[in-house]
């Protein structure tokens, strides 16, 4: 609680300090002055604080719930195909030119999200394996994956296929309240299943068998799943396009501060995973360099020397 | 609440594992479970306690068909301690044995004898001094009574193991004995699934002996722990006898070609 607390006051904090952050600094006095300053904050990085803060929430929570699904530490909310598909629908969208309406995007790419929620929920079937269920996503992520770079490849003009490629790299630039609003009920519900899963997520840590025994329905479970990552993954790559590391890295973060148990790393997971985002975003937009440099790169030249940190401490654990 | 079984049958990937079998488990005693590796009492096992379905056939808790009851009031009534310690995450033991309570407890919120449950099921396994400990870093043998534990604190009317002897040194092999004896007395049902054919001797009021997916023998331990019926089931060659307070015990001695 003390530390949902802190991390709560931590990201109110960083979320406002990040309105004062990129290439024009604003310092308060100027935020409610009605001058273009004022606009630039309220109609900018007030709504990209925002937004980044609900995809990191998303992501965070959703990677604390696959690994928990998994009882694996290396899962990650990609895992299900749901984040490929939904990128799959941004792509075509591009591809089509349609991107000329701010809406039109990102309903495609919660249509692709759905659709492929949809071909998992063909491909498991209805066992409620574990192994067939992993396999089925795998399967997913891997055709979407393909299919998207079939369209790059295909892509009319040599502008689509830059526009293709820079989306898939996930940003949080030239974003609007209307993003915010599309994204913000969608995570949340999303967010509220998650919540509701923590109870039977706990009991997978005694295994499979003795989660049934203990009246997990595990076939409910995996769709509540599915629905809820779906929601929280399809809605964030829907506004920000693909941001990696996120969801593998936040629930070990976190691990060490609430400790291993599933359902007590979803709060915490949100929490930290907004904090994240937001604190990349400020540094992307900062970082002098011509163009800004996309947000879902950063986190990955950040996440990946971090995890290898994690990765020493944890050998040195092992041995 | 007597646990039976009617006409059960159950086939994995074309190999018939339970032949149609029926059976009555009474509670408030010990059943003991016996049978050659491959004999299906762990599919058994699993079918009493709902994890699994049969292909045919029916379990009943009294007088309902155990499949008509949702999953939260099956589990509130029977504790499984399957045969795997799948321990997945490196949780304190305090909150690993508080799993036991989720039947009670629902989404949210906890269940007013959660508290009390946990503690008794700690003290019962003597587990209290690991409360703190990570469920990863203790031995077997710890893992097998926090596990335990983990069944007990859901207070289930039937208790289900299988070989929860397992990793246990002779000592907790007693104490856990001991465990199952207690909780048959307070009116639970348990059932297990053994090797040891001594221990069965001493704990259980009533044997099943299975092969090949079959009961060859049921009914009280007295009758049915008989060379014959072992030397069926097992192939083996075994001496009966009995220790100086007359306490049986059976130890194979020799195979037969």
């Amino acid at each position: 609680m003390r530390l949902n607390l802190g991390l709560a006051f931590a990201l109110v904090i960083v979320v406002l300090a990040s309105l004062m952050a990129g290439r024009s600094w604003i310092p308060f006095d100027h935020w409610f002055a009605g001058d273009l300053k004022s606009l630039i904050i309220m109609e900018l990085r007030l709504p990209r604080a925002i937004l980044g803060a609900i995809v990191g929430a998303s992501l965070g929570m959703a990677g604390a719930a696959m690994q928990g699904y998994l009882r694996n530490p290396l899962a990650d909310p990609g895992l299900f195909g749901v984040s490929s598909s939904a990128a799959l629908g941004a792509v075509i969208s591009l591809y089509f030119g349609f991107a000329v309406s701010a809406w039109l995007l990102p309903l495609f790419a919660l249509a692709g999200a759905g659709l492929g929620m949809a071909t998992l929920a063909l491909l498991a079937g209805r066992s409620g394996s574990l192994i067939l269920f992993t396999l089925a996503g795998v399967i997913l992520s891997s055709l979407t994956g393909a299919l998207t770079s079939l369209l790059i490849s295909l892509a009319p003009t040599p502008f689509a296929t830059s526009e293709i490629i820079t989306w898939l790299m996930g940003a949080l630039m030239d974003r609007s309240w209307d993003d915010v609003m599309l994204a913000a009920p969608l995570s949340a519900v999303g967010m509220l299943i998650l919540l509701q899963c923590g109870r039977a997520l706990d009991a997978l840590t005694l295994g499979d068998t003795a989660a049934r025994s203990l009246g997990i329905d595990m076939l409910r479970l995996q769709w509540m799943l599915v629905l809820a990552i779906g929601l929280c993954v399809g809605s964030s790559v829907a506004v920000a396009g693909i941001i990696g590391f996120v969801g593998l890295v936040v629930p070990h973060l976190v691990r060490p501060l609430v400790g291993a148990k599933p359902s007590a790393l979803l709060i915490p997971s949100a929490l930290a995973g907004a904090l994240l985002v937001v604190l990349a975003d400020c540094l992307v937009r900062i970082l002098p360099s011509v163009s800004e440099v996309r947000l879902g790169i950063a986190m990955s030249v950040l996440g990946a020397p971090f995890f290898m940190m994690l990765l020493f401490k944890m050998r040195r654990e092992v041995a | 609440m007597d646990l039976s079984f009617d006409a059960l049958s159950l086939t994995l990937r074309g190999r018939p594992i339970l032949k149609g079998i029926s059976g009555h488990l009474k509670q408030g005693q010990v059943t003991a479970i016996l049978g050659a590796n491959g004999a299906g009492k762990s599919s058994l096992l699993a079918c009493l306690s709902g994890v699994r379905s049969a292909d045919a056939g029916l379990v009943r808790l009294d007088d309902q068909d155990l499949s008509s009851l949702a999953s939260i009031e099956r589990a509130r009534a029977i504790g499984l301690l399957p045969q795997q310690a799948d321990i997945h995450w490196d949780v304190n033991v305090r909150s690993l044995v508080a799993l036991g309570r989720l039947p009670h407890q629902g989404s949210w919120g906890g269940h007013p004898d959660d508290a009390a449950a946990i503690e008794e099921a700690m003290a019962q396994t003597d587990c209290l001094s690991l409360a703190d400990r990570k469920a990863l870093r203790l031995s077997g043998g710890e893992q097998a009574r926090v596990l335990l534990a983990r069944v007990l604190a859901g207070r289930p009317e039937w208790i289900l193991a299988d070989e929860p002897l397992a990793n246990l040194d002779p000592a907790y092999q007693i104490d856990v004995m001991n465990c199952f004896k207690a909780a048959a007395a307070n009116g639970a049902g348990v059932a297990l699934v053994l090797h040891d054919l001594t221990q069965a001797a001493r704990i259980a009021d009533h044997v099943i002996i299975m092969k090949a997916g079959s009961i060859i023998a049921s009914g009280a331990a007295a009758d049915i722990l008989k060379a014959d019926h072992l030397a069926e089931a097992f192939g083996v060659k075994v001496h009966i006898g009995a220790d100086d307070q007359g306490a049986p015990i059976i130890a194979a001695v020799g195979r037969f070609r």
